[in-house]
């Protein structure tokens, strides 16, 4: 019998819906993974894949009004979501971390960075003096590549790189086995896209935590992730390690994702971007939720919403093409 | 005869219909129902009053002074022995004329100088709006107080002191809107053709900022109303013998060491409700009109 | 734009706002009448008398010297002679004025406290019925005429239950704070809170609280409306964005959060409105001054109306003006100095 080596993180039939005043909207759906120590995640979808939503329930902080319905989230053996008050806030920003989208939007306008991480070190560990905790920022600040001289600044006198180095910083001043980041170089330019992607592997390789990178961005998971999952309309519809994926993509979105990477080596390339657009989540259409989009649809695609298939070791695909029910 | 009675019906049915849908459109519909239900309650109650009330509000001693409220008569009597319920029923008249005529005043003079102030821009407009935010930011009732004091009392006269204090605020709604409105493509296209400033005023930007005037027009009633009572109440009111809120509220103050609370509590509780129907008119449409993006 | 230019041209902006201000009083009182003189003595039979008020005052100048003479005046501290004995206005409102600001303090003060903290339980409690609730007494509280809560007040707290004063403003068998002196200078600022630490005399200090306690309740509660409703919508506001969650998301506590994050952003623009709902304060003072009998500047006017003092009415509205403009002024030049984005 194969048991499994317990995991870092476990996920099993996630599900998270918002209850707003024109419906209920199913954000996740029937998510299940699991990541280990020092390994590196990757989630890509479009805006509306509930990538975000899906990030922000590994610390159960959706938002109202979010909730999720139904599923596990397990780190270390322990179900987060059956957490109290206490347990909850100890877990965020020093077993699991967060790193935001927008750095610019992120950090406290009215407060110096420097009070960003004496107040955060000091929630989790009061015995922490001042002095103590800028001590720690200091280093930290050189880990991320800041001069330790901006920790008196106000968020507003940092560029967007810095800021999110700052953000970065907050993540890691505790030391948390796993850090998720958000669409991390999103609202950065090309060039620091790239330095702060190569600053997460080295504080990983540093630090040692697992990291869970959630973007729209294929090509950037392809190189740095070891393995990687597609979302769409809220669902896993594919999931890989990075090399598998991008030598054999299954399901046709994560194909037609593979195939809108532009590839700078290319004198000439067309750019196939997939037709049509996401669905809307308040009414989802029966079935495969691609299907309005696919190009190998098929009668059941329709009808009944595929399962995952298991086709091989590492690699699932949510698609008829792979297993079950063919129509005639 | 047939065309018009079909087009009568056109009429009413397109009316209805708008009150049915405010209700469905939330919260903020159900205030402007029940603010228009109050207000028109206390309208009605005010004019039909005559018909409805138990005794003659004016007449002295119809009971005995100061009676707390029985079964005769439910609201008491005050000093004069006179009935305080018949009284709050037909109160309003005064505060009521008042406050449509100042509203009026504003929109007479506020709309039209809002407008052309914020349309011709330059210098002209900084001159208007340098005085219009010194009265703006002018303590309201003392400045009414002031215009109140010199003109002698009277409904006219207290009319044009609240007016004046509030036309700076019809001007600057109408003047921000005009602003914002002056940039759009289809102003600048009328003007391309040629049109003349009156046509480009009155039916291009007239009827998107009368919206704006009606919200201000409602809030503004409620403060009329509010400032009416308070100028009745210094003793710049109106020098008649009509029953009136505010006259009982001042005349009802020295009463209240004797435990008299009746006199004053059913006046007040009637200004109250028609303030607060207009405000709430006024909030549910400013609402319905710019939704808050609250989620 | 520089700290420094934006005090520099808001200080400037004032100057032509006062003057606005000062001919608007002259229009309302000199011109808009006709005769302010005629006015007072209301029926023109004693001619002689009139004619010499006229001239007494100054009345009977062409409308330019008038005008000039007034405006010179009032840089001088010179508000005019009252109609009713000549002495002249500004002693007779020396003692009023204080009186009146110390009203309008305590009542900021009570409008804002009031206001913020429903606010925040409010924006807590986001659309459950509290939220309705504190919503409701928010739109009720500015419905009600400031005089007639007053009275309410009076009735419930102050005969009702024996415990506070209904009116004055301050015990009449004891003599009024007066401040301290320190060799030859005298340190008083006509605000009783304040005199009566100076003196150090905490019983005369507590007199003064139960004294201010009902008038400042009133105007505080009917102004309170307005704050509630900004903190609510600024609370709502602020509590949704990428910081407060950034902030949630480093395990940082509710009430932390809430207050530490979400109120200190949220707190400007109540700043903010404090400057602007203080010409609406000062004229419910008028009001609640009445109710109460507080002797200060509001009451003085009402009685001067009965009077019909015309020149006394104008210089305690000048005042009431000017008082406008330089506090509003003050917040906001507190405004720029606190908001670090200005600042830089």
């Amino acid at each position: 019998m194969n048991r499994e080596p317990a995991h870092l993180l476990t996920v099993k039939d996630l599900a998270v819906e918002y209850w707003t005043r024109r419906g209920i909207v199913r954000a996740v759906e029937d998510i299940s993974f699991s990541l280990d120590k020092g390994e590196t995640l990757g989630v890509v979808g479009e805006s509306g894949s509930g990538k975000s939503t899906l990030g922000l329930s590994l610390i159960h902080l959706v938002p109202y009004p979010g909730r999720i319905i139904r599923g596990t989230i397990l780190l270390e053996g322990q179900n987060i979501l059956k957490f109290g008050n206490k347990e909850t806030r100890d877990l965020r920003g020093r077993r699991i971390s967060y790193v935001f989208q927008d750095p610019m939007t992120s950090l406290n306008p009215v407060e110096r960075i420097k009070n960003h991480f004496i107040e955060l070190i000091r929630t989790h560990e009061p015995k922490v003096t001042a002095s103590e905790a800028i001590t720690r920022t200091r280093k930290l600040f050189k880990d991320v590549g800041i001069q330790p001289e901006r920790i008196d600044d106000y968020p507003h006198q940092l560029s967007g790189g810095m800021r999110q180095r700052v953000m970065i910083a907050l993540a890691l001043a505790l030391n948390p086995s796993i850090v998720i980041a958000d669409e991390p170089t999103t609202a950065l330019d090309v060039i620091v896209q790239a330095k702060i992607l190569d600053l997460l592997k080295t504080l990983q390789d540093t630090y040692g935590m697992a990291l869970m990178l959630i973007t729209h961005d294929l090509s950037i998971v392809l190189e740095r992730s070891d393995k990687i999952m597609v979302m769409y309309a809220g669902r896993i519809v594919e999931q890989a390690l990075s090399m598998t994926l991008y030598a054999q993509a299954q399901h046709p979105y994560s194909q037609g994702l593979l195939k809108s990477i532009p590839n700078i080596e290319l004198a000439e390339q067309k750019l196939t971007a997939i037709g049509g657009a996401p669905p809307d989540l308040r009414n989802p259409p029966t079935g495969c939720p691609f299907w309005p989009r696919c190009p190998y649809i098929m009668e059941i695609c329709k009808i009944k919403d595929p399962p995952l298939f298991q086709t091989s070791k590492d690699h699932f695909a949510k698609c008829y093409l792979y297993g079950g029910e063919k129509s005639s | 005869m047939q065309k018009k009675s079909k087009a009568r019906k056109s009429m009413v049915s397109s009316l209805m219909p708008s009150l049915g849908s405010l209700a469905k459109r939330g919260l903020a519909g159900w205030l402007v129902i029940i603010g228009i239900v109050l207000v028109t309650a206390i309208v009605v109650v005010t004019m039909i009053s005559p018909w409805i009330r138990p005794h003659d509000p004016s007449t002295i001693l119809v009971g005995q002074p100061l009676v707390a409220p029985n079964s005769q008569f439910p609201f008491g009597t005050n000093d004069l022995g006179q009935d305080v319920f018949s009284r709050a029923l037909s109160g309003g008249g005064i505060m009521l004329q008042v406050s449509i005529l100042s509203v009026a005043i504003c929109l007479l003079i506020g709309v039209p100088l809002g407008l052309f102030s914020s349309y011709a821009g330059g210098i002209v407009d900084r001159i208007f709006c340098l005085i219009m935010d010194s009265i703006y930011a002018f303590p309201g009732l003392v400045l009414a107080i002031a215009v109140a004091a010199m003109l002698g009392r009277g409904v006219t006269n207290m009319a044009i002191s609240i007016a004046v204090v509030y036309v700076p605020s019809y001007f600057r709604v109408i003047r921000s809107q005009v602003l914002s409105i002056k940039e759009m493509p289809y102003v600048e296209a009328a003007n391309s053709i040629g049109a003349k400033t009156r046509t480009v005023l009155s039916r291009y930007i007239l009827p998107n900022v009368v919206p704006s005037i009606v919200v201000i027009a409602t809030v503004n009633f409620a403060d009329a109303i509010l400032t009416a009572a308070g100028l009745t109440f210094i003793g710049l009111g109106v020098p008649v013998d009509i029953p009136d809120w505010g006259w009982d509220l001042t005349n009802g103050r020295r009463l209240l060491t004797s435990g008299a609370w009746w006199v004053i509590t059913f006046p007040g509780i009637m200004i109250i409700l028609l303030a607060l129907g207009f405000t709430l008119i006024g909030e549910g449409l400013s609402e319905l009109l710019n939704p808050r993006l609250e989620q | 734009m520089t700290l420094r230019s934006y005090v520099i041209s808001r200080i400037i902006l004032t100057i032509p706002m006062i003057f606005i201000l000062l001919t608007m009083v002259f229009v309302v009182i000199r011109i808009l009448p006709g005769d302010p003189v005629l006015l007072h003595f209301e029926k023109a039979e004693n001619l002689a008398a009139m004619e010499e008020m006229r001239h007494r005052l100054g009345l009977d100048k062409p409308i330019w010297v008038q005008y000039f003479e007034y405006v010179a005046g009032i840089f001088r501290g010179d508000l005019g002679e009252s109609m009713q004995d000549y002495s002249p206005v500004a002693q007779q409102i020396w003692s009023a004025f204080p009186a009146t600001m110390e009203l309008a303090i305590f009542s900021m003060v009570v409008a804002v406290a009031v206001g913020i903290f429903f606010g925040v339980e409010s924006s807590k409690a986001y659309n459950k019925p509290q939220d309705h609730m504190i919503r409701i007494f928010g739109i009720v509280a500015y419905a009600i005429p400031v005089f007639f809560l007053g009275m309410i007040l009076q009735i419930t707290l102050g005969v009702g239950l024996h415990l506070l004063p209904t009116g004055l403003r301050f015990n009449p068998t004891l003599s009024t704070p007066t401040g301290i002196s320190i060799g030859n200078v005298h340190f008083s600022t006509g605000l009783y809170t304040v005199d009566s630490l100076l003196e150090g005399n905490i019983y005369k200090f507590v007199e003064t609280l139960r004294y201010l306690f009902l008038p400042s309740l009133t105007l505080g509660l009917v102004l309170s409306g307005v704050f509630i409703r900004l903190t609510r919508s600024n609370m709502l506001e602020t509590l949704r964005l990428d910081f407060v969650t950034a902030a949630r998301a480093r395990g940082l506590s509710e009430n932390k959060v809430t207050y530490s994050y979400a109120l200190r952003n949220a707190f400007l623009p109540v700043l903010t409105m404090m400057g602007l709902q203080f010409a609406t304060l000062l004229g419910g003072a008028v009001l609640t001054e009445t109710t109460f009998s507080w002797p200060g500047l509001g009451r003085y006017i009402v009685d001067r109306i009965g009077f019909r003092d015309y020149t006394a009415i104008q210089g305690a509205v000048v005042l009431f003006g000017i008082f406008v403009s330089v506090v509003s002024l003050v917040v906001d030049l507190l405004y720029a100095y606190l908001d670090p984005r200005i600042r830089l």
